[in-house]
């Protein structure tokens, strides 16, 4: 949405998620979503000048070794090896730069360093889970990690989560902040996971990422190439409907 | 039509759609990428999502500084102990420290604007300023307000809604925003009241009294 304000400054707006590719707040055959997701139709919300700025988040948010999952606490972690690795984007192709993006996940076995996680499988020493990165001038990202197991988590009767990556963005502005799940080509747990599976089918394919052999790294790792791609701006021509626009 | 993010060329070239994408010769609209999907955040957010300084929005001792507090509800009426509450909003001067606010990025001393906090204790808490005024695009001003994401297990994007505060009611009165809400009950939802360090206020996923949220 554009706008303009009183002092006829011009507020370039970000476009609205399609719904029929958006992921629903909830989805019946994720249990935890019955109690949780809202039920009333959320009200629309112009974007103003609170929605279309957001806090400027980059290098200094970094440690060194964020980029490198594989190397935690004087040891390397056991697993198979893979550099994922690509792209973070706006809806209109263009690069998002010196962009922050945190991402989580399960050791090789399928278990999290976390309390809550039960799943009798072995922790891993030298493996936390967490990486942080911020995108080059190109948007380009990379991270150095273990390819996550997959794990049970009872929202069903023997129900798997696909392997996955947790990813966290921000993007430059309030609208853009993203919170996603990068799957792997071919899982054969997809049919069966409701996660996956609310994503509308014309969408799925967004969140697998791709094998990639030419930056596959002879004698150490796999590689995956995965793009993530944010809300752009509103590409609507400027209509100076209310007092006139200076920009 | 939208092009799989996958498919666009290596950033080294300058973009242009692929063969195939023009069916008629003519670009009929402007190049669209597919949007990745969001996800659930999970239960296990704080391996990647918890920093120390997270939920100061404005540094510890900063003048005027208070906590707004809540809790986070179910539909049950049940505490949410794993959800993740993020907030942005302008400082006390009503500027924004974000190069993309076309009044120029402001540098309020003390002040980032951002902060998270997750609900392991059975309560969010962050420290904040109070926010300034902010114009509302149609020749008035927005009342103080913060912008919220709210973040959990079973929430399979982001829920998006605003705190305002109770001891605002002249410029509560006169929000764009809070007027075009259907009645008073909703307004209420998005009232943080005075307390004892600052102000408070609950987040209602469900139930009768949910909490007003917003499509951005």
């Amino acid at each position: 949405m554009t706008g303009t304000t009183s002092s006829g400054l011009h507020l370039p707006g970000y476009q609205r998620e399609d719904p029929a590719t958006r992921t629903p707040i909830g989805s019946a055959g994720y249990r935890s979503t019955a109690l949780r997701a809202p039920l009333r139709t959320p009200v629309d919300l112009p974007q103003r000048l609170t929605e279309i700025t957001g806090p400027v988040l980059g290098e200094d948010r970094i440690r060194p070794g964020d980029a490198d999952l594989t190397l935690r606490n004087g040891g390397e972690a056991v697993g198979q090896r893979i550099l994922v690795y690509g792209r973070v984007l706006d809806s209109s192709g263009r690069p998002v730069p010196d962009a922050l993006v945190e991402v989580w996940q399960a050791n090789a076995s399928g278990r999290y360093r976390h309390v809550v996680d039960t799943f009798p499988a072995p922790l891993d020493p030298h493996f936390d889970g967490l990486g942080r990165v911020v995108t080059d001038s190109l948007g380009r990202y990379e991270f150095m990690t273990i390819k996550p197991g997959a794990y049970p988590w009872g929202n069903h009767h023997n129900a798997w989560r696909p392997a996955h990556i947790h990813f966290s963005l921000f993007g430059r502005a309030f609208p853009q902040r993203l919170v996603t799940q990068m799957y792997f080509p071919d899982d054969p747990l997809f049919g069966q996971d409701p996660i996956f599976n609310a994503i509308p089918a014309a969408a799925r394919h967004r969140a697998i990422s791709r094998y990639d052999l030419e930056r596959t790294q002879d004698n150490w790792a796999l590689a995956f190439e995965w793009n993530i791609v944010l809300r752009g701006r509103d590409q609507t021509p400027f209509e100076t409907e209310d007092d006139g626009d200076v920009a | 039509m939208s092009v799989n993010p996958l498919d666009v060329p290596d950033v080294t070239e300058p973009y242009q759609p692929r063969s195939g994408q023009r069916g008629t010769g003519w670009l009929t609209g402007p190049l669209q990428l597919g949007l990745t999907p969001s996800a659930t955040v999970g239960p296990y957010l704080a391996i990647g999502l918890t920093w120390p300084d997270g939920t100061w929005a404005a540094e510890e001792g900063a003048e005027g500084g208070f906590w707004i507090r809540g809790r986070v509800f179910d539909g049950a009426g049940e505490v949410v102990p794993d959800a993740m509450v993020e907030t942005w909003q302008a400082d006390p001067e009503g500027g924004f420290p974000s190069p993309e606010d076309p009044r120029g990025a402001s540098s309020y001393p003390g002040f980032r604007g951002y902060a998270r906090a997750q609900t392991s204790t059975g309560e969010f808490g962050i420290f904040t300023l109070k926010p300034g005024r902010v114009p509302d695009g149609h020749g008035g001003l927005q009342s103080p307000h913060v912008d919220v994401s709210v973040f959990a297990r079973g929430l399979l994007d982001r829920v998006v809604t605003r705190i305002y505060f109770a001891d605002e009611a002249e410029a509560n009165a006169e929000d764009v925003v809070l007027r075009s809400l259907p009645d008073d009950a909703a307004r209420q939802t998005l009232l943080a009241t005075p307390g004892e360090d600052g102000y408070t206020l609950d987040i209602r996923l469900q139930g009768e009294r949910e909490t007003v949220f917003f499509a951005v």
